[in-house]
């Protein structure tokens, strides 16, 4: 990542001066308009959907749901995509979702060493650090240091699953409910998902804590 | 290939360094190559498989030194030109100076946005009955192909045992080559941390891949 940071602090702020980049892109897009293969406002809307309406909440919905709700949890295991097409408000999915429980004996976490592949519908487009070789070269050797990244710690003898997403099939991690959320709301229960914690990079935030 | 994105296991990279409260795009130009790759992709002017080769194939210095939409950025350009799309003269003169080819899917506006929010369907039916069952053992193959495959370096002759079935899927190895869907059965198999990385490895340590069956031989 911190090549990603030297580059583009160079540019934030000056936009008279376009990088050499700026300018391949924009030629490009010309290129493409003029010749009729694409509409920009097509492109704009493109970038709006996954600005504004794709994100972690959508996971954090179905997380919730599942938190909340026994059947539906039994169903989103056995077929991820199945069970969130039937939450029609909460966001439209794709096939081959597979959903991963986080269990006391058992933690998953998902990567994709290949490339950059993630569950952009339930939790929008992944986090640089996600793209970055750091994170895809030592998941799937020492996931427990990549946790340490995160400040997160396992216990010892705790099972660690990484999934490797290296086909079109795509990964969420459904972490464990936090203790001392009896009688929540699944609004509620939404606010304590994180995106980490769909990865299985991080954990829910626990209820009272300061976030 | 056996290209510097086949990244598992390899050491020296650093840590791993989140950004709170990233944003999800760094630089407006991002927005623009994202929304372009999808466009095009939309538009039928290559596949997914295909703009992964064309990023597998940027210099291994040009990839570990460029950013995820720099990368994206280098691996479309390229794809359009060899597909002949557009050229490079158009490239360096940075406007179109002749008519474009048709698309297969017709030039992407506005009202071809809402399809591609969700995923396209890579499940197709089975021209043959599956290889292997849950539960079996299977070596992932020995293979190094130049060109494109999703069977990771660090797996391979490695014995697993196959956890789930996924159906029959495109098979990317083909089908980034532009020489057809060919489906295959796609298997999780699961691999244990220590057959992996050796005695030193993490004992509680699991590590999955999906596989299609032509990357396994039965163990």
């Amino acid at each position: 990542m911190s090549h990603d940071h030297d580059h583009h602090h160079d540019h934030d702020h000056d936009h008279s001066e376009l990088s050499e980049t700026e300018l391949r892109v924009r030629a490009l897009e010309t290129i493409l308009t003029e010749k009729g293969y694409v509409e920009p406002a097509a492109l704009d809307a493109i970038i709006q959907a996954y600005e504004t309406k794709i994100g972690p909440h959508n996971g954090a919905r179905v997380v919730a749901k599942a938190w909340s709700d026994p059947a539906f949890k039994k169903a989103l295991l056995e077929d991820g995509s199945k069970a969130i097409g039937t939450l029609g408000h909460v966001s439209r999915v794709g096939d081959h979702l597979v959903v991963v429980e986080n269990t006391p004996a058992r933690h998953n976490m998902v990567v994709c060493t290949l490339c950059s592949c993630y569950p952009w519908e339930m939790l929008g487009l992944p986090p640089v650090w996600y793209k970055a070789a750091p994170y895809r070269s030592r998941a799937v050797k020492d996931p427990r240091g990549v946790l340490a990244d995160f400040d997160v710690t396992l216990p010892k003898d705790m099972e660690i699953r990484v999934w490797d997403s290296t086909a079109e099939t795509r990964f969420l991690v459904l972490p464990m409910r936090p203790a001392g959320t009896e009688g929540w709301s699944e609004e509620q229960l939404a606010e304590l998902v994180t995106r980490d914690s769909m990865i299985g990079t991080g954990f829910p935030k626990t209820p009272g804590a300061p976030s | 290939m056996n290209g510097v994105h086949d990244m598992g296991g390899m050491d020296g990279f650093g840590k791993v360094e989140p950004e709170p409260n990233e944003p999800v795009f760094h630089e407006e130009w991002e927005s623009r190559v994202l929304a372009m790759v999808r466009a095009m992709g939309a538009a039928g002017a290559f596949n997914i498989d295909t703009s992964r080769f064309y990023r597998e194939t940027i210099p291994p210095h040009v990839y570990l030194s460029s950013s995820y939409y720099k990368k994206w950025f280098l691996g479309l350009e390229e794809m359009l030109i060899e597909k002949g799309y557009l050229t490079r003269e158009e490239v360096a003169a940075g406007h179109a100076m002749q008519p474009g080819k048709t698309l297969k899917h017709g030039k992407f506006d506005l009202g071809q946005v809402e399809r591609i929010m969700v995923r396209g369907k890579f499940a197709r039916p089975a021209p043959a009955a599956a290889k292997f069952n849950i539960g079996d053992r299977v070596r992932a193959k020995n293979i190094h192909p130049k060109t494109h495959t999703r069977l990771p370096r660090y797996v391979r002759g490695h014995v697993g045992i196959v956890e789930l079935n996924h159906g029959c899927h495109v098979f990317p190895d083909t089908a980034a080559m532009e020489h057809g869907e060919h489906p295959q059965w796609l298997y999780t198999v699961v691999f244990e941390g220590r057959d992996l990385w050796g005695e030193d490895g993490d004992p509680t340590l699991k590590v999955s891949i999906d596989a299609f069956e032509p990357y396994l031989d039965p163990a």
